[in-house]
């Protein structure tokens, strides 16, 4: 019977986040029913203040094997991050 | 107003959740799904957090010297005064899930006239509980709903389950002496004019699920007075195990 519901992720704001964060994935037979189980088994402990779910079918996800592809060509290029400029020292936290 | 009607109206309140919440315990594992068995653990986790509050506050105004732990594990079946309902058994889930709806359904009304109770305390439990049962009524309507507009299979079953539970529905509308010293002394509610709202709320989702409203009202009572189903000493005997096998073990 669990097989014929379809798979959902489930996405949590936390008190103090600014971002939903993924936090797992369940069954239901529809989005509501969906919105009530992420309810009962992701937020148990007070984890969230809002709850996105995204049926599993609907993610469109970067296959493992174009990852070099996808990746690499990033690796080589550290002039993209800003590690070349002189902070002054008033500047903290960054 | 005497003190032995607070602590009746008290137990009531107690034993309604410690009971119901010990039958959702028994599908702790055996759930028809992952996320229905946390799901309806919550709820039964809810109930024990309410248990709690009424229990404890039972002991302080009966002034014997029970806590909440004593009122739970050391009383026999006839101490108990939940409604018959809670007590009946699982079956399978859509009679669990008929009981919930029917237990529900009353509660959330109970409670929303204890938030203006004299008794402050009364008045903030059912505050808090209230929070929690509204969740509940949400859920156990929504699947009503879902069993009885589903499948052939799980309407007969939801149908079946409402007609077979119905006879339990209405001993909670049925005042007697405590209620009526409860109700007069302004601490508990006026159990009969819950009725009307509890009925209407029913038959509209019993309508939304295509099921049928069983006509016939006759209801069994005795629960709230210590006369109950043979299915309570059962329940206790498990639930109660520990506290008569070793009095005053603790974790």
């Amino acid at each position: 019977m669990t097989s014929e519901w379809p798979l959902w992720e489930v996405f949590i704001r936390s008190q103090h986040g600014l971002a939903h964060k993924h936090a797992g994935s369940l069954h239901a037979s529809d989005a509501e029913m969906a919105m009530k189980n992420a309810r009962d088994v992701y937020t148990r402990r007070n984890e969230g203040v809002s709850i996105w779910v995204v049926k599993s079918a609907d993610v469109v996800a970067s296959a493992p094997g174009d990852r070099e592809a996808l990746f690499d060509p990033a690796n080589d290029k550290v002039y993209r991050h800003p590690t070349f400029f002189p902070m002054p020292d008033e500047v903290k936290h960054i | 107003m005497n003190d032995n009607a607070r602590f009746e109206f008290l137990l009531r309140m107690g034993d309604n959740a410690l009971v119901l919440a010990q039958r959702l315990s028994e599908w702790v594992g055996k759930g028809p799904v992952l996320e229905e068995d946390i799901a309806l653990t919550n709820v039964g986790l809810d109930l024990i957090g309410q248990a709690r509050m009424w229990l404890s506050y039972a002991g302080e105004v009966e002034g014997a010297g029970r806590d909440e732990d004593a009122l739970a594990f050391r009383r026999d079946q006839h101490g108990f005064r939940n409604l018959l309902l809670v007590e009946q058994p699982n079956g399978d889930y859509a009679e669990t899930t008929a009981r919930q709806f029917l237990f529900d359904r009353w509660h959330l009304l109970a409670l929303g006239a204890m938030t203006r109770s004299r008794d402050e305390r009364v008045a903030a439990i059912a505050a808090k509980a209230g929070k929690e049962v509204a969740y509940h009524v949400e859920r156990s309507s929504d699947w009503v709903i879902r069993l009885g507009d589903g499948t052939d299979e799980s309407h007969a079953r939801m149908q079946r389950a409402i007609d077979g539970l119905w006879m339990y529905a209405g001993e909670g509308f049925l005042p007697d002496a405590t209620d009526d010293a409860m109700a007069e002394a302004g601490i508990g509610p006026d159990l009969a004019a819950l009725r009307a709202p509890w009925r209407e709320g029913v038959a509209a989702v019993l309508a939304e699920a295509t099921l049928a409203l069983p006509a016939d009202d006759f209801a069994q009572r005795g629960g709230r007075q210590g006369r109950h189903t043979e299915h309570l000493g059962h329940l206790l005997c498990e639930m109660q195990f520990l506290q008569r096998a070793y009095p005053d073990a603790r974790w």
